[in-house]
């Protein structure tokens, strides 16, 4: 029988080898081995402190600007480590956040959207206009605002100010869209609305979704990883995982609901 | 039904009393503000008139108006505000948003909090030395305005840093997320919600300037000046210092003067307040979160 050469493992969107990260000297993270596919939804569960959130902001280089935050071990996007991208702010314009409490900023709705795109250059009313519309359209958020894209912004509604944020995220086309317990002030009805938004999106954009709903993990991701205090315990495709294919018992009771 | 038991009944028995206590001690606080202001609108009144208020003192001050003075304190303030708020504002800026917690970033800390300490007479002598003499502005509106900037300068420092504190981490982060530099977020997020608490800051010094008389005794107020000041190298009279003067130097001024003097100073800063707290509310009104 010939075999031909194995076919050439796509690269991974984000690869972590090693990674820790340190707040003042306190491990908060450490030894993460982890691969993100294109197009793929990756959710991260875990209890509070587990180092969910500090995994996500390692991506985008965060500890540059937050005193004592020190990232050990590698992390490429693209194959490319984030540490070698000369320009911190085009790293941070193709990773966009959404941050767990909605934080709409106090400029109004258009302004929210169309900030990143002005910060980068973009000056034209129409281009600027279209960008805004396209990206509240992602974010479902369009038929709600279009009508009082002048209000600030920090008025609407948790749920809508979640989508703006996502929407503001959008503006910057990201090719990786990072979400941090988006739903944790959002209504059970939005939080669906934002998993639609969600799997769509996926066409386009690598997602890791950072929850505190285990259940949300199930419904959305392609593969999860569980958290720990500060390690990952496992990683595996989400329906084996919630199937009882659990390689971990810890992964297994947290899931079901035995602590956390 | 419900019994209130004796716990319920000496709590709401406290609670009451505290209330009261608290605004007793807080009715303390404007009784002096009435008083000073009563006192002076009874006594000053008569002096004033438009003729006091546009017309240059005569017969060695003890008639005519204090335009030159009036004009002087404006001057005064303007040009010491026009020093001291970028240079106060950057400093917060940079204290705020960039310094890191270093040796350096503390020492600056510890000299702006010694700044803020050094009496009014020794920034006078300062302003001597270093305006007057060093840098040869002689006696100036320029010394003298630059010597009550840096008198100025901690209060600025420090509300404009408090003010700046007071916006939320989260929407910087939010806005580093989206590739915005620091500048970036400090331009377009930052300063834009903390003006109102910067302006705060501003007022506050708008008194203080206007109201000191020590720093500018030696750097370039006068003692008389017949004329109004045509630019920043010229010396001037200013409201404080003639105030002290016709109160304690001059004999012969009738008894109202004074008073009435006081009185134009105090309404010239409290006018300038409420021009600045109608900004602020303005502004305020953007701010919500």
């Amino acid at each position: 029988m010939v075999t031909g050469p194995a076919p050439p493992a796509p690269v991974p969107k984000v690869s972590a080898r090693g990674l820790g990260v340190r707040f003042h000297g306190v491990p908060a993270l450490s030894g993460v081995d982890l691969d993100v596919a294109p197009r793929e939804i990756l959710g991260i569960i875990g209890p509070a402190g587990s180092g969910k959130t500090s995994f996500l902001r390692a991506i985008n280089r965060m500890d540059e600007f937050i005193p004592g935050m020190e990232i050990e071990g590698s992390l490429s996007l693209d194959g490319r480590d984030v540490r070698r991208f000369r320009n911190l702010y085009a790293l941070r314009r193709r990773v966009g956040v959404v941050f767990p409490l909605p934080v709409g900023l106090p400029l109004s709705v258009y302004d929210n959207v169309a900030l990143s795109p002005r910060l980068s250059g973009v000056r034209g009313k129409d281009e600027l206009d279209g960008i805004v519309e396209k990206c509240l359209r992602r974010a479902a958020l369009w038929d709600e605002v279009r009508d009082r894209l002048d209000t600030l912004g920090s008025l609407l509604s948790g749920g809508q100010q979640q989508r703006l944020t996502i929407a503001r995220a959008l503006s910057q086309s990201p090719d990786l869209l990072l979400l941090d317990e988006f739903s944790i002030a959002v209504d059970p009805v939005t939080t669906m609305r934002i998993e639609d938004v969600l799997r769509e999106l996926r066409e386009e954009v690598t997602i890791i979704l950072v929850t505190n709903l285990v259940q949300q993990a199930r419904r959305v991701a392609d593969r999860t990883a569980f958290f720990l205090t500060g390690e990952m315990v496992e990683v595996g495709p989400t329906e084996a995982l919630f199937e009882g294919g659990a390689r971990d018992p810890r992964t297994t009771d947290y899931i079901e609901g035995r602590f956390g | 039904m419900f019994q209130p038991t004796p716990v319920d009944l000496r709590n709401r028995a406290r609670e009451g009393l505290v209330r009261w206590l608290l605004l007793g001690l807080t009715l303390v606080i404007i009784l002096p503000v009435l008083l000073i202001l009563g006192v002076l609108a009874w006594k000053g009144t008569p002096a004033l008139s438009l003729e006091f208020l546009f017309t240059e003192p005569r017969e060695a001050m003890t008639a005519g108006g204090i335009l030159p003075a009036l004009v002087g304190t404006v001057w005064l303030v303007a040009v010491a505000l026009l020093a001291s708020v970028p240079v106060g504002v950057a400093a917060a800026v940079y204290l705020s948003e960039y310094a890191p917690d270093n040796a350096l970033t503390r020492i600056i800390n510890l000299a702006i909090m010694n700044l803020a300490g050094v009496p009014s007479i020794v920034h006078a002598l300062f302003g001597v030395g270093a305006f007057v003499y060093f840098f040869r502005f002689g006696t100036s509106i320029l010394a003298a305005s630059l010597t009550l900037a840096v008198m100025s300068l901690p209060v600025i420092i420090v509300s404009t840093r408090e003010a700046l504190q007071a916006v939320p981490r989260a929407f910087r982060e939010a806005c580093w997320a989206m590739g915005a530099t620091r500048w970036q977020t400090i331009r377009h997020v930052v300063l834009p919600n903390s003006v109102s608490g910067i302006l705060t800051g501003v007022i506050l010094e708008v008194a203080h300037t206007a109201g000191e008389t020590a720093p500018i005794m030696f750097t370039g107020a006068a003692f008389f000046v017949p004329f109004l000041p045509e630019g920043i190298h010229d010396q001037t009279m200013a409201l404080s210092l003639h105030l002290f003067i016709i109160s304690t130097q001059v004999p012969g001024v009738p008894e109202p003067v004074p008073f009435a003097v006081a009185l134009v100073l105090i309404s010239l800063v409290m006018s300038m307040n409420a021009a600045s707290i109608w900004v602020r509310t303005r502004l305020r009104r953007r701010k919500k979160w």
